[in-house]
């Protein structure tokens, strides 16, 4: 019996043994991300490809779900174990840096000046004294997406391109039943969706606002202009009748079961309306300001070298991070997550620009901002309050807005007192 | 082995015990003891579960006593156990009373009062969260229009919000009270009542002078119980508001809550730690003061 163990042990040991040798000559390199089926399936591929491109390197995947990732990459990277490329949030960067996770990118291999050539404007927001820490694949933005079986049957042809149409268009799709209640929302609204986005950095800017100074670190829409987003945001209901806020529980649901003429989400949000049944959509850039202004929000995952990566493993991840953020990159990235492509010149291609469902999304980066957060749920979480207590306490829009800028402030002024 | 054979019955029966005990005994320290140890020592640092660890004194406490949303959280908690306890009590005593008197169906009776309680609270969260929505998708609102009554906001309401999420976490917890004060009632002696019907006592004071008193253990233990769930509440209030957790404007939400989004939303797990040693204070302080009334039987 002993000697049956001992011999099953000894064989264990030497099988395994042979497997790290076989490893052992070539380097072998992490990347972590969280999992989401098609980011990982993205992944692989991109993987493959750089594998035979590079076949002394090889990458080991490894994913954990959403809720742990943040502590296990903590735990493990100053322990010395987990990735040596990982993927963060790009609001994340400045913790991440802090704790000494990740270092910056070799500016012989990734040049601070033609990265801010080649890629969209915001992925500025990544470069720190001049240095560059993390580079996104893919980012995302908002756009309009407008249910064509609704618009049919109210007899509209084109969707709205200015807010005022859309308040207009809103009103014609807006269906109510004998007591007056609402059947159907011309458009959804939510702040606990993407709209305190849509506020932020749309709205404030298209009445004329700058929400934030400073680099991120000063509230500024506690001025007439943001007064005026706001009222416009909180009379869609009020005033125009046109929507229920949590109408149907969630916007996105709304939209889904055919109960919302219009819905601004994310491009993050096409593969699950894609497959629904008896939905005819389309998408549409997000409507411009009463001056033709233009904005759009925009955020990211980006791919970062961390400290663990020395010598041989420091050079194999700056490859890999060369490969992930090449245009070929991107465009498998695009086609397998539908995450748009971080540069221009794979964005703007004649193909991608025009795609009647990228297209809106992608023509939407080239004016997109970016915000900073400090504390991204915190800083939803003011103006998510701001409308409830205008909507369901019946606040004044002034002082609702008052409060919650001196909130926010104090949020950024914690944050960065650190 | 020569040592182990050296050893008398009894201390070898003691070896055997503390070597079975081991495996609870070392649970407990690297699993309860030592995590909520470091709790206490945490809640005087600033960590943000990336950096380093540093001392912030009592800073975070300080917080904590100025921060209006925990307070509002602080008297959020006690409503749910002020309000939760009493009415469960009251309701499960009721139909226990009742049940335990009805023959016909009794077992599927019973069963289906004790449904709920095995049912997962994430899955009953929805539902409920789904009927209390406006029309056209909520049960309770549909009702309501087609006898033309004008909308409630259930969830969506600063005033309302708080007793509808308790409603569905009385009903899942009243199963297992009515099973309990169903097994005290059987357990009074049925001489008792026999005397008093041949004294041709009224109903009422049947139940004030025997049933009340000698249900007292169950009763403090059902008390003790609830208000343990209804300080801890968490998933109820989270499911049927995740995507406001705790809202409208902070009106539903528990301590619980507050320090799950301090900690893993805003990554500040000092003050997340200073929460939560505030709510094993309160804990604490109930679960003594009820062991006291345990104690003092007539």
């Amino acid at each position: 019996m002993l000697t049956k163990l001992k011999l099953t042990a000894m064989a264990a040991v030497l099988g395994s043994s042979a497997l790290f040798a076989s490893a052992a000559s070539a380097v072998e390199i992490e990347y972590w991300q969280y999992y989401f089926d098609a980011r990982v399936k993205a992944m692989e591929t991109l993987i493959a490809n750089f594998e035979a491109a590079n076949p002394d390197i090889t990458v080991k995947m490894t994913h954990f779900p959403y809720a742990d990732y943040r502590t296990k990459v903590a735990a493990a990277i100053p322990a010395g174990e987990g990735p040596d490329v990982v993927q963060l949030f790009y609001g994340w960067l400045n913790d991440y840096i802090a704790a000494d996770l990740i270092q910056p990118l070799p500016e012989g291999d990734f040049p601070a000046a033609t990265v801010d050539a080649e890629f969209f404007p915001m992925v500025q927001a990544m470069k720190r004294d001049g240095n560059y820490y993390a580079l996104p694949t893919a980012v995302r933005s908002l756009a309009l997406f407008y249910n064509e079986r609704l618009f049919d049957a109210a007899g509209i042809d084109a969707p709205p391109s200015t807010l005022d149409e859309m308040i207009e268009i809103a009103g014609k799709l807006t269906q109510r039943d004998g007591a007056g209640n609402i059947t159907t929302v011309g458009m959804t609204t939510g702040m606990t969706a993407q709209d305190h986005h849509w506020l932020r950095e749309v709205l404030i800017r298209q009445f004329g606002g700058e929400p934030y100074l400073n680099d991120y670190t000063q509230v500024n829409y506690n001025t007439e202009a943001g007064l005026k987003a706001l009222k416009f945001y909180t009379d869609l209901e009020q005033v125009h009748g046109v929507t229920a806020s949590s109408f149907m529980d969630e916007p996105q649901a709304a939209f889904k079961a055919g109960r919302a003429g219009m819905h601004i989400d994310g491009s993050f949000r096409i593969g699950s309306l894609n497959g629904v049944r008896g939905l005819k959509w389309g998408v549409t850039e997000l409507p411009a300001g009463p001056d033709g202004t233009r904005s759009n929000y925009s955020s990211y995952w980006v791919n970062a070298i961390t400290t663990k990566a020395q010598d041989e493993k420091y050079e194999a991840a700056v490859k890999f991070m060369q490969y992930v953020t090449s245009d070929e990159a991107m465009q498998i990235w695009l086609d397998t997550v539908g995450e748009l492509p971080a540069k221009p010149s794979v964005g703007m291609t004649e193909q991608n620009a025009n795609d009647p469902v990228f297209g809106p999304f992608i023509r939407g980066l080239a004016y997109a901002n970016t915000t900073k957060f400090a504390n991204e749920s915190a800083q939803r979480q003011v103006f998510v309050d701001a409308v409830a207590k205008i909507d369901i306490e019946g606040a004044d829009p002034a002082a609702a807005l008052a409060e919650a800028a001196e909130a926010e402030q104090k949020i950024l002024d914690e944050y960065y007192a650190k | 082995m020569s040592f182990y054979s050296s050893l008398s019955i009894r201390q070898k029966q003691t070896f055997w015990a503390w070597t079975f005990l081991a495996i609870p005994v070392l649970f407990y320290t690297v699993i309860r003891f030592y995590p909520t140890a470091s709790a206490f020592v945490i809640s005087f640092q600033n960590w943000n579960l990336l950096g380093d660890r540093t001392w912030a004194g009592l800073d975070n406490y300080a917080k904590l006593v100025a921060d209006p949303v925990f307070w509002k959280v602080f008297v959020n908690t006690f409503l749910y156990l002020i309000i939760g306890t009493p009415v469960s009590l009251l309701l499960s005593f009721v139909i226990a009373y009742h049940l335990d008197q009805v023959r016909f169906a009794h077992g599927f009776l019973r069963m289906l009062y004790f449904l709920p309680f095995m049912t997962s609270a994430v899955a009953m969260a929805w539902v409920w969260r789904w009927f209390y929505q406006p029309v056209p998708t909520g049960l309770f609102n549909n009702l309501l229009a087609q006898v033309g009554i004008p909308q409630i906001p259930f969830l969506n309401s600063t005033t309302n919000a708080l007793p509808s999420v308790l409603a569905p976490a009385i009903w899942a917890g009243l199963g297992f009270q009515i099973i309990i004060f169903m097994a005290g009632l059987r357990a009074i002696p049925q001489s008792y009542y026999e005397a008093a019907r041949i004294d041709g006592v009224h109903w009422t004071t049947v139940l004030w002078e025997i049933t009340l008193p000698l249900l007292r253990p169950t009763i403090v233990f059902i008390t003790v119980f609830s208000s343990i769930g209804f300080l801890r509440i968490f998933d109820m209030v989270y499911n049927m508001t995740t995507t406001n957790p705790g809202g409208p404007l902070n009106a539903t939400k528990p301590l619980v809550l507050l320090i799950y989004d301090t900690a893993f939303h805003s990554f500040d797990m000092g003050y997340a730690a200073a929460q939560t040693v505030v709510l094993f204070v309160i804990l604490l302080v109930i679960s003594l003061v009820q062991l006291r009334l345990l104690r003092d039987r007539p």
